[in-house]
């Protein structure tokens, strides 16, 4: 009895062990790498990343340069820190380079996302790429990571291409803090961007179709990018209306609402955190009142207080960016693979 | 042919919402045999081969391949069966022999071997001069002979194929029939052959399963050189289900 029981116990964690292996196995060296190689490729040789990159990079670029200008002309004269941040933050004629990013970047993800999965179940490629050995999550995994891999390659040029082409026109060099700025800056971008590509996988998992699935992710996009806050600050003035003679609480209240309900938006919660993250000076990003500012002193955060203050932000959203996504692999796992 | 079996099935039966799209099927495949699915559209084939292949779950009952779950043990089974589907596609941007070596990456071959085996593949299926040309310019013969190229880059033991003469014209289905029957004799593969094309499935067939709402009809598993031996065609005994049920 008794050396039978021991001989037992190593079989058993050996093939817990051996499974264990066995998955780790295919992480590594499996499925997941052949088909987020293969994804990879596909962005790198298509067109359809070619023509993102060059509309974000065209229009990135052109805003920095015209704030690159301004820059010129204005800092000589002011006596103002940062001065390679303010090629990120700076709009002359043109709106600044992180407010084309925020408001292009969402196409990208969705571009990039929306016909993932229905584009292969419509090719009658899905049911071939599923009866080869690999685990039904390696595809949405392996989609996932190489949109989220293609999208850090993006930012990163970007970011090396302002900072570079920064560097030529103002000539002034970038401190290290900046650095760190910017490179945060850069990381949040990604995950804002890989929120909108893991909707456009999720409607792609949905839909039957490629274009509804790129048009029901248009339509979430234009609702967070122009309705979303319009309608945070309805509802806030429905609940709270702020008249001539209305007491300060109320109004008080009022923005306080207001900006609850627009964090709701992952847009909202990425352009908060982003302008805090490269704009040293901005200390609070709710409401104060006068009595608040009293006797404080001006200057500059660190970059450890900033990304303190958007700490909540970010947060939600790699916890948006995850969910979304966590969504569309239960409900691809669970798919039939026929309509 | 030996008497080995390769698939079991047990009261294999799927639900969809109040569709019985298979009901309580007991089947087994001999290892070495060409078995064929016949059926109308929508009586239950694709959806047994699905089920084989662990692509879909079965609402009750057994299958075992090669005495694997597929459920279970998807990645076993998918290691051994070599699928065609109905309507296969392929990468269009990529050609013909890269789509293949997608396939051979997805199983883990080694790149050299792979390489040689994809060129043998390709030469056999005819497609050895179109090989580098990209899968949009291929006609709907040249797709379905690179499917089943694509099947059989894997060295699979079982080889399930789905309507694999659906929408060619005569010549090609005259050839990628050849090809099947080559690759069960000389290869001595498994092959489960899905159609509804009689004359077909006579002609390349050892043993035929007659699919009526998911059931396989009475009774049982037909053996072609039997029914040829009486001279028989599987049109008498097609007609008669059908005639005999509407």
């Amino acid at each position: 009895m008794k050396p039978a029981a021991v001989q037992d116990t190593p079989r058993v964690t050996a093939s817990w062990w051996d499974r264990i292996r066995q998955r780790t196995s295919s992480w590594s060296s499996g499925g997941l790498g052949v088909v987020c190689a293969k994804e990879i490729a596909d962005h790198t040789t298509g067109i359809r990343f070619l023509i993102l990159f060059l509309l974000v990079g065209i229009t990135g670029l052109s805003s920095m340069y015209v704030g690159a200008q301004t820059i010129r002309d204005t800092v000589a004269q002011e006596d103002s820190p940062y001065v390679f941040l303010r090629l990120f933050t700076t709009s002359g004629t043109l709106p600044p380079f992180i407010a084309f990013v925020s408001f292009l970047g969402p196409l990208v993800g969705l571009a990039m996302g929306f016909d993932a999965i229905v584009g292969e179940r419509n090719r009658g490629t899905l049911s071939r790429l599923l009866s080869q050995p690999i685990y039904r999550d390696d595809v949405i995994n392996g989609k996932f990571l190489a949109g989220t891999a293609m999208l850090g390659w993006m930012m990163g040029s970007l970011g090396l291409l302002v900072a570079g082409l920064g560097l030529i026109l103002t000539g002034v060099p970038p401190t290290g803090e900046e650095v760190v700025r910017v490179l945060a800056y850069l990381v949040v971008t990604v995950i804002y961007v890989a929120f909108w590509l893991a909707l456009g996988i999720l409607f792609s998992v949905i839909f039957r179709q490629a274009a509804s699935s790129a048009l029901a992710g248009i339509a979430i996009w234009l609702f967070f990018a122009v309705f979303a806050r319009l309608l945070a600050g309805l509802i806030a003035d429905t609940f709270f209306p702020v008249t001539q003679d209305a007491p300060v609480e109320v109004a008080l209240r009022n923005a306080r609402w207001q900006l609850a309900l627009g964090r709701l938006s992952p847009t909202v919660l990425y352009e908060e955190a982003i302008i805090t993250l490269l704009n040293p000076s901005i200390r609070t990003l709710g409401p104060i009142l006068l009595e608040q500012v009293e006797g404080a002193i001006a200057g500059f955060l660190s970059p450890g207080q900033s990304l303190l203050l958007v700490w909540p932000h970010l947060v939600s959203l790699v916890a948006l960016t995850a969910g979304v996504f966590a969504v569309a692999y239960y409900l691809f796992i669970r798919q039939e693979i026929r309509a | 042919m030996t008497d080995r079996v390769i698939v079991t099935m047990r009261g294999l039966t799927k639900r969809y919402g109040e569709l019985v799209a298979v009901d309580h099927l007991d089947l087994d495949i001999y290892e070495g045999e060409v078995f064929g699915l016949l059926g109308p559209n929508g009586a239950g084939k694709t959806t047994t081969i699905l089920m084989l292949l662990g692509l879909t779950e079965p609402s009750e009952g057994t299958v075992r391949v090669a005495g694997h779950d597929p459920t279970r043990e998807p990645l076993a089974v998918k290691r051994l069966a070599g699928y065609l589907p109905d309507n296969v596609g392929f990468y269009e941007d990529m050609t013909g022999r890269e789509n293949l070596r997608y396939t051979a990456r997805l199983n883990r071959l080694p790149p050299a071997p792979a390489e040689e085996r994809i060129a043998a593949l390709l030469d056999s299926v005819g497609l050895g001069g179109d090989a580098d040309r990209p899968v949009r310019e291929y006609s709907r013969g040249m797709r379905q002979r690179l499917g089943l190229a694509d099947a059989l880059v894997k060295d699979p033991r079982l080889l399930i194929l789905d309507e694999p003469t659906l929408g060619i014209d005569p010549e090609g289905v005259r050839e990628v029939l050849a090809l099947i029957v080559r690759l069960a004799r000389e290869e001595k593969r498994t092959v489960l052959i899905s159609s509804h094309l009689l004359h077909q499935i006579q002609e390349i067939c050892d043993r035929v399963g007659i699919f009526v709402r998911g059931r396989l009809v009475d009774p049982g598993p037909i053996s072609v050189p039997e029914l040829v031996a009486r001279g028989q065609s599987l049109d008498h005994i097609y007609l008669q289900y059908f005639q005999g049920g509407d």
